[in-house]
C-alpha cells in the first residue's frame, strides 16, 4: 500500500497534482453506493410493478401489488402492531431513560457500575436478550408469573395474549435499548449550566420547578433526539417476534419488517414483497421528516 | 435536622438505582446459572444450579456447529471493520481535505444514505446476491457492510480538525497518499478509529435478518444465525438448556469484551445518537 521513502521530489509532484487522485479516493464509496443503494432503489421500485418468484421469468402486472397493499388487511394490521409497539415503547423509553440518567447525575459513587450495567443489554444481541426474556415471559414456567402466583396474583399471558404480547415485547425492547439513551441523556444533563439552578434555589424553586423550568427546556434537543432513535429502531423490529412468538398470537407480534420477510422468504412474492418495502420505507422517511419538522417548530 | 433528610433522599435514590442495575444484571446472571444447571433446575429463581455441569453446552456442540459459527461470525465481523475502516478513512480523508469538483455533492449523498431505510434495498440487495452467486459465501455477510457511510462521516470529521501542515510535510517527504492516511493521520485520531471498529464489529457481529437472508448452508451461518435458528427450528424445544446455553455463548465474547473496554464502548455507542 505505501512506497514509502524512495519517491522522488518528482514524483510527489506527480501524484499530488493529479485531478483524478480525490475521485480514486472516493470511487469505493461511489461504486458500493451504486450496487448498493442506488440500483436496489431504482430495481426495489421496477420489482413493485412486477410479480416474481425468483424461479420463473418475471410478470408485468402494471400496479397490481399496490392495490393488493391497499387491501392487504395482514399489512396493515402489522402496521398497526408496530404503532401500538411505538406507543408504548417510546414514552417508557424517554421517562425511564430521562429517570436514570437524571439520578446518576446527582453526583452517585458507583456511577460508572450503574452506567455499566444499565448498558449491558444495549450491546448484546438482540437474539441473546429475546431468548432470556422468553424465559422470564413464559406463562407456565415464566419466572415473572412465578413471581406473581408467589404473592397470589393469577398468570399472566405475557406471550400469549393477544391484548398484551405486542406490549411485552415493547417492554423488552425497552430494557434493551434504555442504557443507551441514559447515556445520552447524561450528556445532555451535563450541558445544563449549574449556575442556573443555583439561581433558581436562590429564587426558592423547589426540585420540581428546577427540573421543569430549566433541566427539561434545556434537554430538548436530547428528547428529540431519543424519539427519533426510537421510531427508526421501532419500525426495524423484527428478530424479537421472530424468536418469541412467529408474529402470533394471531398475528398481533406481526411486525411489518416480519411480514415483508416472510413474503420474500416464506412465498417468495418478491414483486410484492419488494412494493411492501418501498411502501414501508417511504412511510417511515415521512414519519421522520414529520417529527423533524415539529422539533424544529418547537425549538 | 436538614442534613439527615438529605440523606434519607439520597438512601432512596441509591435504592432505585439499585434495583434498576439488578434489573439489568438479574436476567445476565441468571441465564448463566441455567446454562449449567440440568433440565428440571431451570426455572427457578435461583441464580446457581445445586448441580452444575456442561451438558448443554456438551449438547449443544453435538447438535449444532456453533464452534464453526463463531469462527464465521469473527471472521465476518474482523474482514468487515477491517473495510470500514480503510474504506472510511480513505473517502474521509478526500472529503476533509482534498479540493475537487463533486466533493459537496458526495457530502449530501453520503448524509441521504445514512436516512434511507433499510427495508427498500432488503429483497434488491439479496436478488444481487443471487445474480452474482455470492449466496452462500462469506462475501454475501461482508461485501455489503464493507463501506459505511456513517464511518465516512466521523473519520471526515476527525481529519478536519487535523491541520493541514502534517499532510504538507508528509507529502515533501514523499510520503504517499496511503501513507499519509495510514502512517501520519491514523495515530492522531486514535479515539475514531477505536469509535468506529468498536461499532463495526459489534454492529457485524450481532446482524441477523441478512444472514438469515443470504446464509442456507449451516456450515457458513453466523453465531446468531445459527442461534436464532435453532432456537425457533424445533430442534431446541425440548431441550430448555440448551437453548440457553446457546444464547450464553452468544452473549459471552461481546459482554467480555465490554467488561475490559466499557469506557470505549459506551463513548462508541453514545456517539451514534450524537453525531446527528
Amino acid at each position: 500500500m505505501n512506497t514509502g521513502i524512495e519517491t522522488s521530489s518528482k514524483k510527489i509532484r506527480r501524484t499530488y497534482n493529479k485531478k483524478w487522485l480525490p475521485y480514486l479516493l472516493v470511487s469505493p464509496y461511489l461504486i458500493f453506493v451504486i450496487i448498493f443503494v442506488v440500483f436496489p432503489v431504482l430495481f426495489c421500485f421496477f420489482l413493485t410493478f412486477n410479480k416474481w418468484n425468483i424461479i420463473s421469468p418475471m410478470k408485468f402486472i402494471g400496479i397490481d401489488n399496490y392495490s393488493r397493499l391497499f387491501h392487504d388487511r395482514l399489512f396493515w394490521k402489522a402496521i398497526g402492531n408496530t404503532v401500538k409497539f411505538l406507543l408504548l415503547h417510546i414514552p417508557l423509553q424517554l421517562i425511564v431513560s430521562l429517570l436514570l440518567a437524571y439520578l446518576l447525575n446527582q453526583k452517585i459513587k458507583a456511577a460508572s457500575f450503574f452506567r455499566a450495567s444499565f448498558f449491558m443489554p444495549v450491546i448484546v444481541s438482540g437474539v441473546v436478550v429475546t431468548i432470556l426474556w422468553q424465559q422470564l415471559l413464559g406463562f407456565d414456567f415464566g419466572l415473572i408469573n412465578k413471581m406473581l402466583m408467589g404473592v397470589g396474583i393469577t398468570k399472566i399471558g405475557w406471550l400469549v395474549d393477544p391484548d398484551v404480547a405486542i406490549y411485552s415485547i415493547a417492554v423488552m425492547a425497552t430494557w434493551k435499548n434504555v442504557g443507551l439513551y441514559v447515556i445520552l441523556f447524561l450528556v445532555g444533563l451535563q450541558t445544563v449550566p449549574t449556575q442556573y439552578y443555583e439561581a433558581a434555589k436562590m429564587e426558592g424553586a423547589t426540585r420540581w420547578q428546577q427540573f421543569y423550568h430549566i433541566t427539561l427546556p434545556m434537554i430538548n434537543p436530547t428528547i428529540f433526539m431519543v424519539v427519533i432513535l426510537s421510531t427508526i429502531g421501532g419500525f426495524s423490529l423484527f428478530i424479537e417476534p421472530y424468536i418469541m412468538t412467529g408474529g402470533g398470537p394471531l398475528n398481533t407480534t406481526l411486525s411489518a419488517v416480519l411480514y415483508i420477510y416472510k413474503q420474500a422468504f416464506q412465498y417468495y412474492n418478491m414483486g410484492y414483497s419488494a412494493t411492501l418495502g418501498f411502501f414501508y420505507a417511504i412511510m417511515i422517511m415521512t414519519v421522520v421528516i414529520l417529527q423533524k419538522k415539529i422539533i424544529e417548530k418547537e425549538v | 435536622m436538614k442534613k439527615q433528610k438529605l440523606s434519607v433522599k439520597r438512601i432512596l435514590m441509591y435504592a432505585a438505582l439499585l434495583i434498576a442495575a439488578i434489573t439489568f444484571i438479574y436476567p445476565f446472571v441468571w441465564m448463566i446459572g441455567a446454562s449449567l444447571a440440568p433440565l428440571h433446575e431451570i426455572g427457578t429463581m435461583t441464580l446457581w444450579p445445586a448441580h452444575p455441569s456442561l451438558e448443554n453446552f456438551r449438547s449443544m456442540i453435538s447438535k449444532i456447529p456453533i464452534g464453526r459459527s463463531l469462527i464465521n461470525s469473527l471472521l465476518v465481523a474482523l474482514f468487515t471493520t477491517s473495510f470500514v475502516l480503510i474504506t472510511g478513512s480513505t473517502v474521509g480523508y478526500a472529503l476533509a481535505k482534498m479540493q475537487f469538483k463533486g466533493r459537496q455533492l458526495i457530502f449530501y449523498v453520503i448524509v441521504f444514505t445514512m436516512s434511507l431505510p433499510f427495508q427498500i434495498t432488503l429483497i434488491p440487495n439479496y436478488i444481487t446476491m443471487v445474480n452474482l452467486h455470492l449466496v452462500d459465501t462469506y462475501f454475501a455477510l461482508i461485501i455489503p457492510f464493507a463501506v459505511s457511510a456513517f464511518a465516512i462521516l466521523m473519520f471526515r470529521q476527525a481529519f478536519q480538525g487535523l491541520p493541514q501542515a502534517l499532510i504538507d510535510a508528509a507529502r515533501l517527504d514523499g510520503c504517499s497518499e496511503m501513507g499519509i492516511v495510514f502512517r501520519i493521520l491514523w495515530p492522531n485520531i486514535k479515539p475514531t478509529l477505536v469509535t468506529v471498529a468498536i461499532l463495526s464489529f459489534i454492529g457485524s457481529w450481532n446482524e441477523v435478518l441478512w444472514p438469515l437472508i443470504v446464509i442456507r448452508n449451516e456450515q457458513l451461518m453466523t453465531m446468531p444465525q445459527l442461534v436464532t435458528l435453532f432456537a425457533v427450528g424445533g430442534r431446541a424445544d425440548s431441550q430448555l438448556g440448551v437453548k440457553i446455553a446457546a444464547a450464553v455463548l452468544l452473549a459471552l465474547p461481546v459482554m467480555i469484551a465490554f467488561l475490559f473496554f466499557q469506557k470505549h464502548f459506551i463513548q462508541s455507542m453514545a456517539s451514534t445518537g450524537l453525531k446527528d
